[in-house]
């Protein structure tokens, strides 16, 4: 069901002439009253009453990560503090966390966005929110709590964590949304089903998953052991968190970002060049609504591609795809943009190969090398040296097929790829540039 | 009438072969016959033992990746053409050899020839049909 009918659905004339108004307003407010973004529009010699057009906003510098740290902890707030009502901040996991406020108007636009999401997902009145999402500084579990009630459903405020006492209310309360991070869900099938609570006679209907990316995989997986809807939901704490884009239940093919709030763009990484609809590119946020802590084109880091088809649940607003990656742990190899996740996609579709992988790059004469480790298990190996020969061709060519790179596959014995370093492990760069 | 071999994948780096052959010692393993296939990234290594299972379970538990596969042994006449008359027969026959070594001790005046083939079964028939000894792989262990 859609939530907010006007605008959800608004012809993207309409819808565009929003984006413009408010993003010109947004522009003069941080420019008036953030240092940060008034230094940053002098030196590039803009001033927002040159901003005419959506397209004058590629003029515009980018907002990075650095730049919140830079300001931390409340340096970009465009509010006196006196009017922030709610504070947030990121986990901070590769460095400093940063810190975001909200208006009591940004918490009132947070919540109808998340309903609009959960209400995308499938959710209305009457359901019963299982909301596993952490409680805290953390913005997934405030925020989907509050579009829950926004929206009018029955909450369960359960949290992260204490699995045991999640998976005996999942049965007493009968709960029928299940809103976790993906990962969480699978471990609670687990738990659940150690303790003899099947998830098959459970009530759930749909489970709204995000903030770490997932792949279509781990959603067939989902859906087949929780036996539910699997719908992805996007959001990053800087922009707002949770809600910022959503899967509809009706296509489950792309997250409709909510474009009277948010102007997404497409840029490449490296260029920083804007890219047109359908190229594959670092996601880029302009938040055009939001009042303490406005975004102005800020890189958010994740990739992925932008579809402006019409969608059969009736919304216009544009969609991204699942993020494939991060522009952190990308290689470029001659020339071509590479990110594990895309290659371990392609390992996981190999029958038998296990996900222990290690990407070596090199530089010989001038050339960029990568090369493919896959460990080998039981069910792979053959006693025969030429089988063993195909299969690290036919891994090579299905890479060449999807990504376009040339790569040498090279088998491994099992254990022999680090396991506990995390992703840092998996790529080794022996580039000298 | 087959024999059990083991084979085990092994990466082209210094000191592999003997932490296999520590392994194997230590366990207290006989090796009766080996053979090494490689290429420039990794090898199979193919190897006859006296204990099968004691053997694959060691390896196994120092994390190598072990299968055991089925191969024949042949007796072949240790003389000038001894060797030929055999693969004759297989080559009339339409039977590929996948691979082959020689076993290191002799049998009486034999020689004895550890073959793969892509039809195992059916190669000892055509073998026993041409009066070819095979070797079983407890006789074979008892050598």
């Amino acid at each position: 069901m859609i939530f907010d009918i006007e605008y959800e659905t608004m012809p993207r004339e309409a819808l565009e002439s929003i984006q413009l108004k408010r993003l010109q307003t947004v522009l003069s407010h941080v420019y008036a009253t953030v240092p940060f973004y008034k230094k940053k529009l002098d030196d590039a010699g803009i001033l927002p009453g040159d901003v005419k057009t959506l397209k004058d906003l590629q003029r515009i510098p980018f907002t990075t990560k650095q730049d919140l740290r830079d300001n931390y902890p409340f340096g970009m707030f465009a509010v006196p503090m006196a009017n922030v009502i709610r504070i947030h901040a990121s986990s901070g996991t590769t460095g400093q966390p940063t810190v975001v406020g909200y208006t009591a108007r940004d918490i009132d636009t947070w919540a109808g966005l998340m309903a609009r999401a959960l209400s995308a997902a499938g959710a209305s009145r009457g359901d019963i929110i299982h909301n596993a999402y952490g409680y805290g500084l953390f913005t997934g579990g405030l925020g989907a709590h509050y579009g829950a009630e926004k929206l009018g459903a029955s909450v369960i405020p359960v949290s992260g964590g204490n699995t045991k006492r999640q998976a005996i209310i999942m049965r007493d309360f009968k709960p029928t949304i299940l809103t976790a991070t993906p990962s969480y869900a699978l471990h609670l099938a687990e738990a659940a089903e150690e303790m003899g609570i099947s998830f098959k006679d459970l009530h759930f209907k749909t489970g709204v998953f995000g903030a770490e990316p997932w792949s279509e995989d781990m959603r067939e997986e989902i859906e087949r052991k929780l036996n539910m809807d699997a719908i992805d939901i996007y959001g990053l704490s800087e922009v707002m968190g949770p809600g910022v884009s959503i899967e509809c239940i009706e296509a489950k093919k792309g997250l409709h970002i909510f474009e009277d709030h948010f102007i997404p763009e497409i840029i490449n990484p490296i260029t920083d060049e804007a890219l047109p609809y359908g190229e594959s590119g670092e996601l880029v946020f302009t938040t055009i609504t939001k009042e303490a802590f406005p975004l102005i084109r800020y890189r958010t880091r994740d990739i992925t591609t932008l579809n402006p088809e019409p969608c059969v649940c009736g919304r216009t607003h544009v969609r991204m795809n699942k993020v494939s990656g991060r522009t952190d742990d990308m290689l470029i190899i001659r020339g071509v943009n590479v990110f594990p996740s895309q290659i371990e996609s392609v390992l996981m579709q190999v029958e038998g190969v296990e996900p222990h992988y290690q990407l070596i790059v090199d530089r010989k004469d001038n050339l960029d090398t990568l090369t493919v480790r896959v460990e080998i298990g039981e069910k792979l190996f053959s006693d025969e040296v030429k089988q063993l020969q195909q299969l690290e061709s036919k891994i090579s060519k299905d890479i060449k097929e999807t990504l376009g790179v040339s790569t040498r596959v090279q088998l491994a014995e099992p254990k022999s790829i680090a396991r506990s370093e995390g992703k840092a492990a998996r790529v080794i760069d022996n580039r000298k540039i | 009438m087959q024999t059990e071999q083991i084979s085990i994948f092994i990466e082209n780096k210094a000191g592999r072969l003997s932490d296999i052959t520590g392994i194997l010692s230590k366990a207290d393993i006989n090796i009766r016959a080996l053979a090494v296939a490689d290429t420039s990234d990794f090898g199979v290594l193919r190897l006859i033992v006296n204990d099968n299972a004691k053997a694959e379970e060691a390896l196994k538990n120092s994390g190598f990746t072990v299968r055991k596969t089925r191969v024949v042994a042949a007796k072949v006449d240790d003389n000038p053409g001894g060797l030929h008359r055999i693969l004759d027969i297989l080559k009339n026959a339409g039977v590929n050899v996948e691979y082959m070594y020689a076993f290191i001790q002799q049998s009486g005046d034999k020689a004895i020839m550890i073959f793969r083939f892509d039809q195992t079964d059916e190669a000892i028939k055509i073998l026993l049909n041409n009066s070819v000894t095979v070797v079983d792989g407890s006789t074979l262990s008892a050598l």
